[in-house]
């Protein structure tokens, strides 16, 4: 059970990660620097497993996976939103950090108690006892998003299949 | 009904021809990319992800590497990176423009590395830049850039077009930035998320590649996939200076009769627009803002670095001195555009009126490397971006303009209209 951080619309990638830190390119160094200007603290405060809960155009601005690398590295098992920003999407599931769309963000509160089961397209706030639907994602980005983009290419490359 | 007679957007009929399919709005589709770039910044994490996959690049000719967003290295991590990307092209044979050369998406087009009708990916969110040229182009991260590497090729969600006619002549003193910031702000930053925005009519026919460059530039401030501008006669000269048996070809547009979103705007009485903190669709009119006290102005970036805006700041600054209580960084897009500006005069004039002129690269906009902003300190950037800390400190202030606000607030030290001056 992981517990939930809230965040507003239009996240963007430099509040994620300042411009600064890009030299930076493993997880657990970036994460140091996790909301750093916006959320001072919040590095510390968050735990293996828990789940940011944002609004519209999650991960807007910049194409830096360093961005879902550092929410990866901080132990986030997934990020919730109303929508994403397309950069930002692909670089989640290529990194195997599922970045989930529920309409339902602004029921839930910070510190609820939730789990999301992408198998069954559900989220569930355990505080409240509640379930909402999340947005399906089409069965190859879903495989991506399991092997993670590096593995997959991989696999395809060696057995020359089609990526779609 | 046979594919060939089936009216189609531009970003439809690029998509199908690099799929080698029928390509339609919302599908999925594979798809080779005529070039994919990438920087000193999202470059050593696609190296990195690259040589996990596979240990020879697909098409080694299609791949261009440019340092720009710290260049030269401002740091022994930076580098680090440098190396990385330096070892790589060396082994891989790929071409490196290494820190010799400038912005990335300004030396794209400008070596005639994009042509009308590519599909193009960088790892740089505005990589949707080139659309300028009737190209479509987006940017991707460093792990898909890895698989482009590895094979050529990438998964595209083929987009839906929203098309922007654009209507009436330019005012005095308002520039194309004026126009896609105004837009912008209608819009909102997610106002065509993971959508081709095109823009035409008879205002984008009198202007400049450089201005369509700033406004293609500025799509993925509202969520857009591309920004996008058929191809016409001030493409084909663009075109013709870097690619000799160049031919525009008709083909390459949008059928009148294809499936898009239609918007219009009339930009007859559009005064200086401003994107005020920290949004970039938090678009006042200059009146709403005149006289905000700045510490700091930065001319340049791949929106508004180009000798056409140098120009304009020149003009406006004249012989006249910048005002003591600010401090003005001017970096000019690349290292071609930094000779033309020199051979005009214009890098002398910036010197005596007391600017600061740096050799071509992201500068402050990328606000990693050098002249950032400190507490509670305001800037005013003809770039891109004014989230919170893009240029330093989180407890900085951004505003965005064009380069002739820009100008006319140097001689001021506060925001200025251009048209007062």
């Amino acid at each position: 059970m992981a517990k939930a951080w809230k965040f507003g619309d239009d996240i963007d990638t430099d509040a994620i990660i300042p411009g600064r830190y890009l030299v930076l390119n493993e997880p657990k160094e970036l994460a140091e620097h996790l909301f750093e200007g916006v959320r001072p603290g919040f590095r510390e405060k968050v735990e293996n497993g828990d789940i940011i809960v944002a609004g519209v155009n999650f991960g807007c601005g910049s194409s830096r996976e360093h961005a879902p690398l550092a929410v990866k590295g901080a132990g986030i098992s997934c990020v919730v939103a109303k929508s994403f920003a397309r950069i930002f999407f692909r670089n989640a599931v290529n990194l195997g950090l599922p970045p989930v769309e529920c309409d339902h963000v602004d029921e839930i509160d910070e510190g609820d108690r939730i789990e999301v089961k992408m198998s069954d397209g559900v989220l569930r706030d355990i505080t409240k006892d509640r379930v909402y639907a999340i947005k399906l994602m089409p069965p190859f980005l879903r495989e991506i998003m399991r092997e993670g983009l590096v593995e997959y290419t991989k696999k395809r490359i060696n057995g020359s299949e089609e990526i779609l | 009904m046979g594919s060939k007679i089936e009216p189609k957007t531009l970003a439809e009929k690029i998509m199908s021809r690099a799929s080698k399919s029928d390509a339609h709005a919302g599908e999925f589709v594979e798809a080779e990319v005529a070039k994919g770039m990438m920087n000193d910044i999202t470059g050593p994490l696609a190296v990195k992800g690259f040589y996990e996959i596979a240990d020879k690049v697909a098409h080694p000719e299609r791949i261009v590497i440019i340092y720009d967003h710290q260049s030269p290295a401002d740091s022994l991590d930076a580098a680090k990176n440098h190396i990385i990307l330096r070892e790589f092209s060396k082994e891989q044979k790929v071409l490196n423009y290494d820190v010799k050369e400038g912005v990335c998406h300004q030396i794209m087009p400008e070596k005639g590395h994009v042509k009308p009708g590519d599909l193009i990916v960088g790892s740089d969110s505005h990589t949707c830049a080139y659309g300028s040229l009737g190209a479509f182009s987006t940017g991707i991260g460093s792990t898909d850039m890895a698989a482009v590497l590895a094979t050529g090729k990438l998964w595209f969600k083929v987009p839906e077009t929203i098309r922007i006619e654009l209507k009436g002549k330019l005012p005095r003193g308002v520039y194309s930035k004026d126009v896609i910031l105004h837009i912008i702000g209608d819009l909102g930053a997610d106002g065509a998320t993971y959508k081709a925005v095109e823009f035409y009519g008879e205002t984008v026919k009198e202007i400049s590649v450089s201005e369509r460059m700033t406004m293609c530039n500025m799509a993925i401030e509202m969520g857009g996939k591309a920004g996008m501008i058929e191809a016409d006669e001030i493409t084909e000269e663009y075109m013709k200076e870097r690619l000799k048996n160049f031919k525009l070809d008709p083909y390459w547009k949008t059928d009148e009769d294809a499936d898009y979103k239609k918007l219009e705007y009339d930009i007859s009485d559009l005064s200086p627009q401003i994107a005020c903190p920290h949004r970039v669709d938090n678009v006042k009119p200059i009146d709403d803002v005149e006289g905000t006290e700045l510490d700091q102005i930065f001319i340049g970036s791949c929106t508004n670095g180009r000798v056409e805006d140098l120009k304009v700041v020149s003009e406006i600054i004249g012989d006249n001195k910048i005002d003591d209580g600010v401090r003005v960084i001017i970096i000019p897009a690349s290292r071609t555009e930094y000779l033309k500006a020199l051979n005009a005069g214009l890098i002398k004039r910036f010197v005596e009126a007391g600017a600061i002129v740096e050799f071509p690269s992201c500068g402050p906009c990328f606000g990693g490397s050098f002249g950032l902003l400190g507490d509670g300190e305001v800037g005013l950037s003809t770039s891109n971006r004014n989230f919170r800390g893009r240029q330093g400190s989180a407890d900085a202030e951004i505003y965005l303009s064009s380069p002739a606000v820009a100008a006319a607030s140097a001689l001021k030290g506060v925001i200025t209209d251009p048209r007062k001056i």
